[in-house]
């Protein structure tokens, strides 16, 4: 608990909701104008080489996922697949992949519209209206964030059993939406949007509700975008929670269903191709929303940072 | 907390106008107040069902004889007291060994990753953070990619490129090493260490360690450092986690004043003396925030051992968290398992709170405390 509030104190929420990390450095590259030649060598260097080790992982697992198992086997470094061949992604599809693949999206759709809407209903009450006990559900949340999830995968598992919502659909889903972080976020950027706008609206006796749907959330569209790429990419990875919600395979996501393959569920051999093949096919909405938003992305980063 | 508390308590307490227009705003108040509650209700009901529910009723089953059937809570369910703790801490046997292997794993597991990952990124961050850089997006982009990708994917990766055969071990031939087994490889760093340096022979230890044991292993075995297969994560978790830090410390960087470091390079300091004692003072609330969420994270470690290891081989990847996870959801040890996830809770608050405790800026405290006194000067003088 104490961890969470401090982080809060660090001043750092200041730097993080406002930044956005796409802009150029203003600060301390000033000093370096005055780089040597030597300098800016060892500098792409040693960018050379780090870029190598980011990047080559994902080539091999794209490369792969279009090898035969012997080649994959046999030419691990090699970035031609020879002879080039769709197998591994068929025998993805004629098994269960294309079903995680929809739990998956349901899941994450489902998740992200709830945390979206319950976290900014939250969090707008806890930045903008005063009722009593305010400040303590305010400390509530931030108690709860502190909590660590890998704790929770049992306890969760024994709710979920005793509600009669293991195996369900809702039980993938709606224990994710439970979000202290999201409505934190959401309260930290309400909190900076001036109250002279809302006055106008309710001086016209609009309602609450109305204030907060048809004048604040139009205005909050970052950190509405911000949250929305947050919760999708959380709930799309979400993997201890998958484990532990359901044991009915018409109801895996990717993560559970593709964990599942390290145990060769696919056949004998090592199924390289296969493997990389799920990999890169679980990689792609994340990376697709990561490139479109990546500026809010890296906000989001930071985001998270607050929350501890 | 103090502050935030102070911050909200001064909100609550001053409500605008209260005196002035009494029967409006207190309309308006009852409204507030009803919208108030209305809105954080769903939340509130959600995280009560979700986290708060599942940690009492994980509290009670850690101290029950619960065995997976039925209601936790109906009647034939016992009360068992410490007897679900003690095999994990003080009865010598099987659990306690599992449990204290577990804890060696991590507790080496995170002394590599934590200062690992820390270095890595801050190294990225400057790196990226150069002026004269072209393409500076594309470079901050690539590092910070492997944070969003599932841990499983990731993890499916680095188990092809590990291989015996795979492609890292065909990189280490080329230069002429014999790469190891990584993932079937249980043997310990520092045990191949003392090897390689003659202190010990790892096949025959020697026996004044191997033969006394301390909470139910060896200190050979407590002595062991991360086994090959461990290290092989460790470095697949440090690759995927530092792009993360990289923004962190970014932003951070980012934040320091120009003119700061060139009055410093004025006054005749070295670049490097700059980056030591002007960049690194001004990044220590980031470099703690970034040490305590690693601690915090790594003790967690689960996904890489459920989707590569299984916690072996030999038992060197489990950890708390796996372990809990098996204990439970495998053996049907329900109590037990509870009993494991609680120990990891506590450890990781205990050692985060000392993290903290330890690496506390005095000015920020000071200036804190300076702060917190001028707002509550500031409030009297409103309120008189």
């Amino acid at each position: 608990m104490s961890i969470d509030s401090s982080t809060v104190q660090t001043g750092y929420e200041g730097t993080a909701m406002t930044k956005v990390a796409g802009s150029p450095p203003k600060g301390s590259g000033q000093a370096l104008h005055t780089s040597s030649g030597a300098r800016k060598v060892v500098v792409y260097g040693l960018l050379l080489f780090f870029a190598l080790l980011y990047l080559y992982p994902f080539v091999v697992q794209l490369v792969t996922a279009f090898k035969t198992n012997p080649d994959a086997v046999a030419h691990p470094l090699t970035l031609v697949p020879r002879p080039f061949t769709g197998k591994a992604l068929d025998t993805l599809f004629a098994n269960d992949f294309a079903l995680w693949f929809t739990n998956s999206v349901v899941v994450a759709v489902c998740v992200t519209v709830g945390r979206v809407f319950f976290d900014s209903l939250a969090g707008y009450a806890l930045a903008r209206l005063r009722f009593p006990g305010r400040s303590a559900v305010f400390n509530a949340v931030i108690a709860v964030m502190a909590v660590p999830g890998v704790v929770l995968l049992i306890p969760k598992f024994l709710v979920l059993n005793y509600l009669s919502m293991y195996n369900t659909y809702p039980a993938l889903i709606v224990p994710l939406i439970a979000d202290a972080a999201g409505v934190f976020i959401m309260k930290q950027f309400f909190e900076s949007i001036p109250a002279s706008v809302e006055e106008a609206a309710r001086i016209d006796g609009a309602s609450t509700f109305r204030i907060f749907w048809s004048v604040v959330l139009p205005m909050s569209k970052p950190a509405l975008i911000t949250l929305t790429i947050l919760s999708f990419q959380a709930s799309w990875n979400e993997l201890g929670h998958m484990i532990i919600a359901t044991n009915n395979p018409d109801l895996y996501t990717l993560t559970r269903g593709v964990a599942g393959l390290t145990s060769g569920s696919l056949g004998a051999g090592n199924q390289f191709p296969i493997k990389m093949a799920a990999a890169l096919l679980m990689t792609i909405p994340v990376a697709m929303v990561f490139v479109v938003f990546q500026r809010f992305f890296t906000q989001g980063a930071n985001a998270g940072a607050e929350k501890g | 907390m103090t502050t935030t508390q102070t911050g909200e308590e001064a909100a609550a307490t001053q409500p605008p106008h209260r005196d002035r227009a009494p029967r409006r705003t207190g309309n308006s108040l009852n409204r507030q107040t009803r919208s108030g509650w209305l809105f954080v209700t769903p939340m509130l009901v959600l995280l009560g069902l979700f986290l708060v529910l599942p940690i009492l009723m994980a509290l009670w089953v850690s101290v029950s004889d619960w065995s997976g059937r039925g209601s936790p809570f109906s009647g034939n369910v016992g009360f068992v007291g410490p007897d679900n703790y003690q095999p994990l801490l003080s009865e010598p046997g099987l659990s306690r060994q599992d449990f204290m292997l577990s804890l060696r794993n991590t507790f080496y597991y995170v002394v590599g990753v934590v200062p690992l990952q820390t270095v890595l990124a801050l190294l990225l961050a400057v790196i990226v953070n150069q002026r004269f850089l072209k393409g500076r997006t594309f470079f901050r982009t690539a590092f910070y990619f492997p944070s969003v990708v599932s841990s499983v994917a990731i993890s499916l990766v680095f188990l092809y490129l590990f291989t015996g055969t795979g492609a890292v071990n065909q990189a280490l031939d080329a230069v002429g090493i014999n790469g190891p087994t990584w993932f079937a490889d249980s043997r310990g760093l520092i045990h191949l260490l003392g090897n390689s340096l003659g202190l010990w022979n790892i096949d025959s230890p020697p026996s004044a360690l191997a033969d006394h044991q301390v909470l139910g292993l060896s200190w050979w075995d407590w002595l062991a450092g991360p086994s090959v297969a461990l290290s092989a994560i460790m470095m697949q978790v440090v690759w995927t986690t530092a792009g993360t830090f990289m923004l962190m410390f970014l932003a951070a960087l980012q934040d320091l004043p120009a003119d700061v470091e060139e009055a410093a390079m004025v006054d005749g300091a070295t670049k490097s003396n700059v980056f030591r004692y002007v960049t690194v003072p001004h990044l220590r609330p980031t470099i703690l925030l970034v040490v305590t969420l690693g601690v915090i994270g790594t003790w967690q470690v689960f996904d890489q051992m459920y989707v590569m290891t299984q916690g072996g081989p030999a038992k060197t990847t489990l950890t708390p968290a796996y372990l809990s996870y098996q204990a439970a959801f495998n053996q049907q040890h329900w109590g037990q398992g509870a009993a494991i996830a609680f120990l990891l809770f506590a450890l990781i608050l205990v050692l985060t709170s000392a993290q903290r405790w330890f690496l506390r800026d005095k000015d920020e405290w000071a200036r804190k405390q300076a702060l917190r006194r001028q707002r509550r000067r500031q409030r009297e003088e409103a309120a008189a």
